[in-house]
């Protein structure tokens, strides 16, 4: 994706987008996460996005920099399980993209975000947790791009529609992971909020990418979603 | 010496744990990182400069209460440069045990985690 400018804009471009729209669903996440949590996912996650969108504001970081510095602020100001989960997987993720924004780092950095969520939440499909809305999405890019050959924003879009499936699939589960697994059966119904957020983070890293790929026709975004592993995977979860 | 930790997402917790720990190992150093900032949760920084603060160079055990406390424990540990492990055992059970292998003139960190761990199989009513 186009020089280093380019791309450094497009990560500060998405980076505040986060942070708008996290601060936008405030109120909804913490309405979930009063429902079987402990009703802080919503302002930790906006309160975090914030501090860092404006630590990096003005930086002239290359991306790969900029992206760790997002997740150190993380860390540092977004609290309970979300700090390490979302701002140490993103920190962690970043050394993907020390050769910039491209198809191919950007698989790498959806697969290393994943893995340390997995090995750092001790999750797994199915746990009702944003394991299931974060795995079909990164599945489903890297498919995309690698099998299907789609172009970079296409995937994109069909990661997001696989994570929104992966969130309405959170609802029927018994949470098995944090907060919510001591409500035990109580759980059941209620649609994850770490889930959610993440589905919100993507879709605003979508519109950033229709922003700044719009070279790439989005004709194929309108094609019908390809069948691939992920329903399998969601069926051999809800056992 | 082996320098203890106790995270807990509750400051008073954290350092009531504390207090009850040192009345046995009294001269186990022993610190608290408890609450984020005055409210219920763990805080990475805290955990960290904790860590840090009781490492004399012998290393650190971790006694963690929930979920987010060994997340943050696990990355405080990443993050920081001190020999340091977070024991799998009760909180303040663990806590208790460890501080009092800490005073052990031969205690490692594997045998303060040892102790710590032994308090999984602790029954209160038999």
């Amino acid at each position: 994706m186009a020089d280093a400018d380019t791309q450094r804009e497009a990560v500060l471009t998405a980076i505040d987008r986060v942070a708008d729209r996290l601060e936008e669903e405030r109120s909804y996440l913490t309405e979930l996460d009063s429902a079987i949590g402990d009703a802080d996912h919503g302002s930790n996650l906006s309160r975090g996005f914030r501090a860092a969108a404006d630590e990096v504001e003005n930086s002239e970081d290359d991306v790969d920099e900029i992206v760790k510095t997002i997740g150190v602020t993380l860390i540092s100001k977004v609290g309970g399980a979300s700090g390490p989960l979302y701002g140490g997987s993103i920190m962690s993720a970043s050394q993907e993209l020390d050769d910039g924004l491209t198809a191919e780092t950007s698989i790498a950095f959806g697969e290393a975000y994943l893995e340390k969520v997995l090995d750092r939440g001790d999750a797994r499909v199915g746990a009702k947790t944003m394991v299931d809305a974060l795995t079909p999405a990164v599945h489903t890019y890297k498919k995309s791009i690698e099998v299907d050959d789609l172009p970079p924003l296409t995937a994109l879009a069909k990661a997001v529609e696989a994570a929104e499936a992966g969130v309405a699939f959170t609802v029927p589960l018994r949470a098995e992971k944090g907060r919510a697994s001591f409500l035990g059966w109580r759980s059941v119904g209620h649609q994850d909020p770490g889930a959610t957020s993440t589905l919100f983070i993507m879709e605003e890293l979508l519109a950033t990418a229709e922003q700044y790929l719009e070279g790439e026709t989005d004709v194929d975004a309108a094609a019908p979603t390809e069948p691939d592993v992920d329903p399998d995977e969601v069926d051999g979860g809800e056992e | 010496m082996i320098g203890l930790v106790v995270v807990s997402h509750s400051q008073k917790a954290a350092e009531g744990i504390c207090e009850i720990a040192a009345q046995m190992g009294g001269d186990a150093p022993i610190e608290p990182a408890g609450g984020d900032d005055g409210e219920i949760g763990t805080d990475v920084t805290a955990i960290k400069d904790a860590i840090k603060s009781v490492d004399d160079g012998d290393g650190v055990v971790v006694l963690v209460d929930l979920g987010s406390a060994v997340m943050n424990a696990e990355l405080a540990i990443e993050m920081g440069d001190t020999d340091a492990v977070i024991a799998d055992a009760p909180v303040l059970e663990g806590a208790l045990n460890a501080a009092v292998e800490a005073t052990n003139p031969s205690a490692t960190i594997d045998s303060v985690v040892e102790k710590a761990e032994d308090a999984r199989d602790y029954h209160k009513v038999n």
